[in-house]
């Protein structure tokens, strides 16, 4: 499979800086995968992706966008790029579909192709009714929706979006997420920057986790959770019958295979009824455990109510190779 | 396609933007860039003339004088304040900046906009000013010089407002106006002949740092041979040299802000 971008120990100091923004970061995104680049704020991700759409001089380090080194010939490199930015930045003094010619006519889009173009991509972003609106009076999902238009109008191989859901609505995200879907469908390679878990766990095929400038692993989202000691979880409800919720919990924390448990929300109902919920912490395959936790609760008579398998996220993986700390 | 090809039609396509938007903003631009100096030119060329404060004849110095002020601060100010906006809190520039030409041909579009405005708007100050003044007894075959000066005033323009533009942090934008705009207008010999300033040598001085001052002096030169005035060569050889270190300086500092 080509590679679409590459990254090799890229290292950018900025002038009175203390210490190197990134830091030695090696990575490489193939050909038509949607790449998320996740990691905490001042990590080196927005530094990076300034590097791959030469707007940011590398101090050191190699990067490659299509075959092009972007630090060589930064014009072909701006050909193979298209970037939707966190802020708007679309041309106040346009309407929304001359933002789109204009920017085509930039890239050398001919005439015929660049109208027809500004239509199909309104059309497909939802902006139909909104090709004449001045910039100023569209909402915040709209203009977000039309920087990705401009951004395709000019056919890139690579785009890049950063943090393209912050600030939208549940509808608009949903909106947003099946065009990025459908771009990967057309074989447009995707370098994602998020700090939503969610997002980048749902439409990533790889991610790489960034911190302090150097790449900490890259893999698929379902990897890097396989991966993550303690990662399976099962929540056990129980009715103690006697017996205190510490012991009913250091009974299962005996079971080989648990890691931890521990007791989460408030007990419920009256009395005898009292109901008690835990969380076991689980190494490997937590439905291996089903039958074990069960038989051992039946032992102490203890009454289960309900339990329920549950896995780590990619949030967990993130502070667990990241921290818990604020930056 | 070859990087230069691309390269110049994506210039091509940005100075085109330009003065599409200046098409569809013609009423207010044309406002930004004739009402200061019609007004300049009706009171001093006409008002004081009139009330007797001014000797005859002296309109007839004021406009060409005028006419170079046009040239030089709208190409200076057309180039530097959107630029300043541009730099701060719209962004709308990073568009042009990721078009597929160099980061220092942007820079050369913005400047020669700026200088296309300059040199327009001093255009229109031939009809305005022999409307407002009557009559103009210009050698008219001093005309093909006077308008090298205001083409190359107009650049000069342009590289003097991408410095600043480029150089002045946004939240500075009001100081501009007292510090760099304001000497620049009454430095420059628009408004009276630099060749006459022998009594207040140290003034004279003064005005021969202000690019200005050449333009003003070369347009008189041409269209008034009478009024004592610069030699020709001089005007031209410090407005080219106004043009390439204010033009190299401009690059440098809008390189400076475009890439990190």
């Amino acid at each position: 499979m080509t590679t679409a971008v590459d990254v090799a120990d890229l290292v950018k100091r900025y002038p009175k800086s203390r210490h190197n923004a990134v830091d030695g970061l090696s990575f490489r995104v193939r050909c038509g995968e949607i790449f998320g680049l996740l990691g905490p704020n001042g990590a080196g991700k927005t530094t990076t992706v300034g590097v791959l759409t030469t707007r940011i001089v590398p101090t050191s380090g190699k990067v490659e966008i299509g075959g092009v080194d972007v630090g060589r010939d930064p014009v072909a490199a701006k050909t193979k790029v298209a970037v939707v930015p966190q802020r708007v930045n679309l041309d106040r003094s346009l309407n929304a579909r001359q933002n789109l010619l204009f920017h085509a006519t930039y890239h050398g889009v001919g005439r015929s192709a660049r109208h027809a173009l500004a239509d199909e991509l309104l059309d497909r972003m939802g902006l139909a009714g909104k090709a004449r609106a001045r910039v100023d009076d569209l909402s915040g999902g709209q203009s977000q929706r039309l920087m990705i238009a401009r951004a395709l109008i000019h056919r890139p191989e690579v785009l890049f979006l950063d943090e393209p859901s912050t600030g939208l609505d549940p509808q608009a995200r949903l909106f947003l997420h099946d065009r990025i879907e459908d771009l990967r469908s057309e074989g447009i390679t995707v370098v994602l920057t998020t700090h939503d878990m969610d997002e980048a766990e749902k439409l990533s095929d790889r991610v790489g986790i960034v911190d302090h400038g150097r790449m900490l692993t890259v893999d698929t989202p379902s990897e890097l959770i396989r991966s993550l000691p303690g990662s399976g979880t099962m929540d056990v409800t129980i009715r103690t019958n006697g017996l205190t919720p510490e012991a009913a919990g250091g009974t299962l924390a005996e079971i080989p295979g648990v890691q931890r448990v521990e007791r989460i929300g408030r007990p419920s109902g009256e009395g005898g009824a009292a109901e008690t919920r835990l969380r076991l912490y689980v190494a490997g395959e937590t439905t291996e455990l089903l039958g074990p936790v069960a038989a051992r609760l039946h032992e102490r008579t203890v009454t289960v109510t309900d339990l329920a398998l549950g896995s780590a996220t990619l949030e967990d993986v993130f502070i667990d190779l990241t921290g818990r700390d604020m930056r | 396609m070859s990087t230069t090809t691309t390269s110049l039609r994506a210039f091509t396509a940005v100075l085109g933007r330009d003065v599409f938007v200046t098409g569809r903003e013609l009423p207010s631009f044309l406002a930004q860039v004739l009402v200061q100096p019609v007004a300049l030119l009706f009171v001093f060329g006409k008002v004081l003339g009139q009330l007797g404060y001014t000797q005859p004849g002296y309109a007839q110095i004021l406009l060409p004088g005028m006419i170079a002020l046009n040239a030089f601060l709208v190409a200076l100010q057309n180039t530097s304040f959107p630029l300043v906006l541009d730099f701060s809190y719209s962004r709308e520039i990073e568009d042009r900046l990721l078009a597929p030409l160099p980061i220092s041909w942007v820079a050369v579009e913005k400047m020669l906009f700026g200088a296309l405005r300059g040199l327009f708007a001093a255009l229109l100050m031939f009809p305005i000013g022999l409307l407002m003044l009557g009559r103009v007894s210009w050698d008219l075959s001093g005309l093909p010089f006077a308008v090298l000066c205001m083409v190359l005033g107009s650049l000069a323009g342009g590289t003097v407002g991408l410095t600043v533009g480029a150089a002045v942090p946004p939240r500075r934008i009001n100081i501009m106006f007292a510090v760099i705009l304001a000497p620049l207008i009454f430095t420059g010999a628009s408004q009276f002949p630099w060749a006459q300033l022998h009594d207040l040598r140290w003034f004279q001085i003064v005005c021969a740092f202000n690019p200005l001052t050449y333009v003003s002096e070369g347009m008189r030169g041409a269209l008034l041979p009478e009024v004592p005035h610069m030699a020709p060569w001089v005007c031209v050889l410090a407005l080219l040299l106004a043009c390439l270190i204010f033009g190299a300086a401009g690059i440098k500092f809008f390189l400076r802000r475009a890439l990190d």
